[in-house]
């Protein structure tokens, strides 16, 4: 009889148990639930709202915003393509660098350096992800503009870019020619005309006849000095994850170093590298403070990454404070766009990374 | 239970108490709050930390633009604002607001030429459009050697320094400019951004002064202070009585004490290019802009008294930081126009 009553308390006090984990859960997964749904909400009110703050600017340019490189306060016109541009230009050029010095920075500390140099290299890296924007912008503009404006962009133009042009008729128009095409111009046929004209666009991108160190170019590579830290690290930290068993296989196979990284460590990675490099352009397409210092916020549209630009984050940086009516529409339509650019970015990079991991399977 | 109740109500209590000595201390002082411009920032910091002293009423501005300070103070969150530019008739009608200039300061054209001392190179307001339009791009231009009669200018490009930020320094600039320039008028219009043909943007005065030292050839334009500061270069205008004259505190006082406000209305008058022989060109001031009926009887009171004793009492404060103070004449304007707008 005791025994038995004793069993049934013990069964009552598991089921008692049993519920209250239950309700425990139950309460955890709303718990859990709320913070998932308070970020979008953010997003979504945060996307909403600068929408409808920028309602008046698409009503009144509609897709002509778009397209426009206008920005005229005195007459009231506005468009948004310089700032998008420069948005994207100074991201990508950040990218192209930032990658692949975070790469080498990732593999040496995960690879290659003695053991002790690891721990102090990878919290110096650390530190410098903590370091304010403006401090990297102080930086630009009292260092590294005038160092570019000096050093690297007479190289650049001398080097890269296009010599005065000659204006030469060709077909049934004018094209600008360098001096060199037009000395060969005999010898040249259509398929070096082509070659010709893709170096001379290409030519373009390092002509500026500016002596300031303020541009497209500098605002990326400061950038990049930004974001290395971001990408670095977590590459640092996925590296590591990679079994060694996989990596001494492969040495004991005889590969080198390289072959390492790249046949074994980077393919068991890449979705986690990938990630880390969202990270970093995530942050180099919202940036505002360091850009708007190097930048230079010019308003006008040039085919040249010398030439001083403006950035979404930067123009709205710029004008907020004293914009008001229409402008002030047209910058909380920039913030709109900002997220827009934002988020197609990310769409094409996941499209890319889902067509890499089909080809892996293949 | 019972002790987690008392405990509550004792903390309860002790905050009570605070609070009210907290209230109880700032009852004998009043704290007045004001928003807006940031070209008058120091100027009204200086004036607040000393009137504080003196009377134990505090001035807590907020340097957050012009603009902000305007929207702020026609949500009547605010005690004051302080704008750039000054409001239109219809705005301070609309809102029952009244504005008065403060304080006076210059905005000076700057550049960095090699070999060139400050105040040695003179431009007129045609030429110094015509450079910011971009038309005229190299030092040796025979319209800026005629300017410069003895003064050997090398070849070289002319880089052009805006403010990138919307600024009251680029307000008052371009409004000259579209004075002296019929073709600066009608294309760029004035206002605190603008579509600027030509150069490059630095951000506050601080980037353009450093932009300007940067970069060789260039030029650019700063608030009198930085310029004297950074120790850059200035130019000297010729200004609209036909007179070069260089930038300082008797030449923005001159200014202020001859453009016309008698005919001003709100004193909305923008006075550059004034006319008087020593006047310099691009003379800024600031308004402040209050409710004709105050919103709180108490603050607006101390914000009149502030004033007053800063119109009358702030000259040197505002000498020491390269702004001046208005001229007598206007500051009796003002206080007359307070006796007539304002019901205190």
């Amino acid at each position: 009889m005791q025994a038995d009553q004793g069993a049934n308390a013990l069964a009552i006090a598991q089921e008692q148990r049993a519920l209250k984990d239950a309700n425990h859960d139950l309460l955890f997964s709303w718990l859990l639930k709320a913070c998932a749904l308070l970020v979008l909400a953010c997003l979504l009110g945060a996307a909403g709202a600068t929408l409808w703050g920028g309602r008046h600017a698409f009503g009144a340019f509609g897709w002509h915003f778009l397209g426009s490189d206008a920005w005229d306060p005195g007459n009231d016109i506005y468009g948004a393509l310089v700032p998008v541009y420069g948005t994207i230009a100074t991201s990508l050029i950040a990218l192209l660098i930032a990658v692949p010095v975070s790469f080498g920075i990732a593999l040496y500390l995960s690879e290659v350096a003695p053991p002790w140099l690891r721990t102090p290299v990878a919290s110096a890296i650390e530190l410098l992800a903590g370091i304010p924007s403006i401090i990297y912008g102080m930086w630009g503009l009292f260092v590294f503009a005038p160092f570019f404006a000096d050093h690297i962009k007479p190289w650049l133009t001398d080097h890269l870019g296009n010599p005065p042009p000659v204006q030469v008729p060709w077909g049934d128009g004018v094209i600008p020619f360098t001096p060199w095409a037009v000395e060969h111009v005999s010898v040249i046929g259509p398929v070096a005309h082509l070659l010709h004209k893709l170096t001379w666009a290409f030519g373009q991108l390092f002509t500026s006849d500016s002596p300031f160190g303020a541009s497209i170019l500098t605002a990326g590579i400061v950038l990049a000095v930004m974001i290395i830290p971001f990408i670095s690290s977590v590459m640092r930290e996925v590296f590591q994850t990679v079994p060694t068993r996989l990596k001494e296989s492969a040495y004991a196979l005889g590969s080198s170093t390289w072959e390492v990284s790249w046949d074994i460590v980077l393919p068991y990675t890449r979705s986690a590298v990938v990630g880390g490099v969202f990270l970093g352009l995530g942050r180099a397409l919202g940036e505002t403070m360091a850009v708007t210092f190097v930048l230079g916020n010019a308003m006008s549209l040039s085919p040249s990454l010398l030439d001083p630009g403006a950035s979404i984050a930067s123009t709205i940086a710029n004008q907020f404070s004293e914009a008001a009516g229409l402008q002030k529409s047209s910058l909380m339509a920039l913030a709109f766009l900002l997220f827009v650019v934002t988020f197609f970015v990310l769409l094409i990079a996941r499209l890319m990374l889902r067509r890499l991991a089909l080809k892996e399977g293949r | 239970m019972l002790i987690t109740y008392s405990s509550l109500s004792r903390i309860g209590v002790t905050a009570a108490i605070t609070a009210a000595s907290l209230f109880g201390m700032s009852a004998h002082a009043t704290d007045i709050t004001g928003a807006g411009s940031s070209f008058v920032y120091p100027v009204l910091s200086k004036w607040s930390a000393a009137y504080a002293e003196k009377t134990g009423n505090k001035l807590n501005y907020q340097s957050v633009g012009s603009g902000a300070g305007v929207a702020q103070i026609k949500e009547g969150t605010i005690d004051f604002g302080a704008t750039d530019a000054p409001l239109k008739a219809e705005d301070l009608q609309k809102f029952g607001l009244g504005q008065f200039p403060v304080v006076v300061g210059g905005i000076v054209p700057v550049v960095n030429i090699a070999g060139v001392d400050a105040g040695k190179i003179k431009l007129d307001g045609a030429t110094l459009a015509d450079i910011f339009l971009g038309k005229i791009n190299n030092w040796n231009d025979p319209k800026i050697a005629a300017l410069n009669a003895g003064l050997s200018l090398p070849a070289g490009k002319i880089t052009v320094v805006h403010r990138s930020d919307g600024s009251g320094t680029s307000f008052n600039f371009t409004n000259y400019l579209s004075k002296v320039s019929p073709e600066w008028a009608e294309k760029v219009k004035f206002g605190t951004a603008v579509e600027w043909p030509t150069g490059v943007g630095g951000k506050g005065n601080e980037g353009v002064s450093q932009y300007v030292k940067q970069i060789k050839g260039s030029i650019g334009y700063v608030e009198y202070a930085y310029a004297v500061k950074n120790k850059i270069t200035w130019v000297d205008l010729k200004n609209a009585a036909g007179q070069f004259v260089s930038p300082n505190a008797d030449a923005f006082a001159a200014a202020a004490a001859t453009a016309d406000w008698a005919s001003a209305k709100d004193f909305n008058l923008i006075m550059t290019n004034a006319p008087g022989a020593k006047a310099w060109p691009i003379t800024a001031t600031t308004w402040v802009v209050m409710y004709k009926k105050p919103k709180n009887a108490e603050h607006t009171k101390v914000t009149f008294e502030f004033f007053k004793w800063a119109l009358e009492n702030g000259q040197k404060d505002a000498a020491a930081l390269d702004y001046v103070a208005l001229p007598d004449a206007l500051t009796q304007k003002i206080e007359a126009y307070w006796a007539k707008e304002y019901a205190h």
